[in-house]
């Protein structure tokens, strides 16, 4: 989607400001919220692209305007209530209305979920299309105006970039964030010369490498 | 709640009223949430990558594995897991500086750096990395000379990205571990480069 958290080129936004000996995290609620997504995600009733679509697709003015944790947050309680787990009614009285949902597993232990830590999520499959680009291949980004998830930045589409490796096959976010099936792609390093982007402005010398699914690209002419 | 997002209570109170739900259904355990907090707070952090970083400046075999197999090579010291499944290592020289931002959401490798900085996951630094990368750097305090190319990588899939700073000069007599200890977070995101034995960071 063209959203807000799309941010790759815009001005206006300030200077980087780093907090020196900054923590992991700032409040106590951050700590929760954060723990919080990653136990509900070991559920595995969304998906990593599910919850970063549940994170980004919201009026540009909240994502900007909402912390870190917050949109953590918003994300998670969107997840569960469209998913019928948790009611927002049940968020505002402060106890549950109803038992666990059917088919959900009770809670995981602490050392079940270190082992899912520590397993993490492979997102590489077989079973993708043969890749239809090489490294040294010229490809351009295909405009799309996708109104669901995606991963090709505005900033890159309809630009000419050189592939310069494949990652392999790689669950596509773009139906996985919606339930429509893995869909396997190849995924590629993409180069884009700095100022093919950027335009006079940026140095001759830079580039930027964006990984780009085999669907979002086509041979440039 | 009158809406979805809007008019909400105050956020410690609504996280502490989510956990209380979540808890009551039987969905999350308390303690379970503790020990995630521990792990990201006190045991995986910048110290994992700066041991890499360490033993790919000492050991030219390790090096060349990382910078073919940095998901593999990572793993022999331990470090593996969530977001740092798929890893690749890029080099920096005296020719190439790389730094790495995710500008679409907050993606960082997590096993070998931790949990991502405040400012990595800010609108600033995400909007302005691709645009203007020699800018942000300047920000930090690296002037890069002109002909220096810089390489900005957007982590856009599940690949996560580690920077291999340069081996600072004056340090051949330094062990790995004291190498190690030089190795800052900034310089594994590449947005600094590892000072001599001595210099502030």
């Amino acid at each position: 989607m063209n959203g807000g958290h799309d941010l790759g080129g815009m001005h206006g936004l300030g200077p980087v400001e780093a907090e020196p000996g900054e923590p992991p995290f700032h409040e106590e609620w951050e700590r929760r919220a954060f723990a919080l997504t990653l136990a509900m995600g070991f559920h595995g009733a969304w998906n990593i692209d599910a919850s970063r679509h549940a994170r980004e697709n919201r009026h540009p003015v909240d994502y900007l305007s909402s912390s870190y944790y917050e949109l953590w947050l918003k994300g998670l309680e969107r997840l569960l209530a469209e998913r019928g787990i948790v009611d927002p009614a049940e968020i505002g009285h402060g106890h549950a209305a109803g038992p666990r949902p059917e088919g959900m597993r009770p809670a995981h232990d602490p050392e079940t979920a270190a082992a899912i830590l520590a397993r993490g999520g492979d997102a590489r499959r077989d079973g993708a299309a043969p890749p239809r680009f090489r490294p040294g291949d010229r490809v351009l980004v295909r405009e799309r105006a996708v109104p669901g998830h995606t991963r090709a930045p505005r900033y890159c589409r309809g630009r000419v970039g050189t592939v310069d490796r494949d990652h392999g096959g790689f669950v596509l976010p773009d139906t996985n964030a919606h339930g429509l099936g893995e869909a396997p792609q190849h995924c590629y390093s993409v180069r884009f010369a700095a100022r093919t982007l950027w335009g006079e402005a940026a140095s001759p010398h830079d580039a930027v490498y964006v990984d780009l699914w085999d669907g979002y690209l086509e041979p440039a002419p | 709640m009158a809406n979805q997002d809007g008019d909400a209570p105050p956020i410690a109170a609504r996280v502490k009223a989510l956990e209380q739900v979540l808890v009551e259904k039987g969905l999350v355990d308390p303690a379970t949430l503790d020990l995630l907090i521990d792990t990201y707070e006190t045991k995986v952090g910048p110290r994992n990558g700066a041991r890499v970083v360490a033993r790919a400046w000492t050991d030219p075999d390790y090096r060349r594995r990382l910078l073919d197999d940095a998901t593999s090579a990572i793993a022999e010291l331990g470090y593996t897991g969530r977001q740092g499944e798929h890893m690749l290592v890029v080099e920096n020289t005296p020719a190439v500086h790389n730094m790495v931002v995710c500008t679409l959401c907050s993606c960082y490798p997590w096993p070998v750096l931790g949990l991502p900085p405040v400012w990595y996951k800010s609108a600033p630094y995400r909007s302005r990395a691709v645009l203007d990368p020699r800018g942000v750097l300047r920000e930090f305090g690296l002037e890069l000379p002109e002909e220096v190319e810089v390489r900005v990588w957007d982590s856009t899939a599940e690949l996560r990205y580690l920077v291999l700073p340069e081996r600072p000069a004056g340090t051949d007599g330094l062990s790995e571990e004291e190498l190690a200890a030089l190795v800052t977070r900034d310089a594994m995101i590449g947005v600094a480069r590892v000072g001599p034995p001595g210099a502030r960071p």
